[in-house]
């Protein structure tokens, strides 16, 4: 005898409560990384050790300055979920609780910090 | 009896340990795990570095003169190895997912791919930002 009702196991979504969403959104980020990290490690690499106003005018184009905004937005998303995969595997309770917000927080903070560089610079 | 039960719970062992011997597809996968979890380094040098862009000439220094030092320099090179091995392997994942290449054959393929191709990936891209 199944437990589980047919309307439960569709809406339920499994253990995780919200389907293959997590696993989503790392293939989304994943594919979208996967186009724009080559073209910012080719500026970034140049940039770095060019010296102040060669790494101000580079961050100062509108192409460059979306492109590191996104790069941290996306990569920093897509670096939340991974780490978390990582702290549920290898911790438990409340650590593991302490651990994901401390990430979540930590990649957000980033994020804010790099997004505010960027927009001073560009600006 | 239950905690008789208890302790003949049967366990999965983790893939690194006595259990298992070391295979190119567990190891190439949790180096996955490694180089993508230590990017968190690279990604706070950046930020500084931007931070430090933003903040004038002298604040930019400093941080150039830390991240250019040897120091700096062999976490950015190590950093840029993580980086193409993860990409590597997260290229080799999605196609992993399209269901395609699990075979053992094509999987070691695949994994061998990711080792030596990011050493490529590397050496290349040394080339081209230094010189």
């Amino acid at each position: 005898m199944r437990y589980l009702t047919d309307r439960k196991r569709a809406v339920g979504k499994g253990s995780a409560h919200s389907g293959a969403e997590h696993h989503w959104h790392m293939i989304v980020s994943a594919v979208a990384l996967a186009f724009m990290v080559p073209t910012f490690l080719f500026i970034f690499g140049n940039a770095l050790g060019s010296g102040y106003e060669a790494a101000l005018a580079t961050f100062q184009k509108p192409f460059v300055a979306i492109l590191t905004g996104l790069v941290l937005v996306v990569g920093l998303q897509h670096f939340q979920k991974g780490a978390r995969i990582m702290l549920e595997d290898y911790t438990s309770g409340s650590a593991r609780k302490l651990l994901i917000m401390l990430v979540i927080g930590l990649c957000w903070a980033l994020t804010a910090a790099g997004l505010f560089a960027l927009a001073k610079i560009a600006l | 009896m239950a905690e008789e039960n208890r302790i003949q719970r049967p366990l999965s062992p983790f893939m690194i340990g006595p259990y298992y011997r070391p295979q190119l597809t567990s190891m190439s996968s949790i180096l996955t795990r490694i180089t993508g979890n230590a990017m968190i380094v690279a990604v706070f040098l950046i930020v500084w570095w931007l931070l430090a862009l933003a903040s004038g000439p002298e604040a930019f220094a400093t941080a150039e003169w830390w991240i250019t030092s040897w120091v700096g320099n062999l976490v950015m090179f190590l950093s840029l190895w993580g980086i193409w091995y993860h990409y590597l392997a997260g290229l080799r994942h999605l196609i992993f997912d399209a269901g395609k290449g699990l075979d053992i054959p094509t999987a070691e393929k695949l994994g061998w791919i990711c080792v030596y191709g990011s050493v490529v990936l590397t050496i290349l891209s040394v080339i081209i930002f230094w010189i």
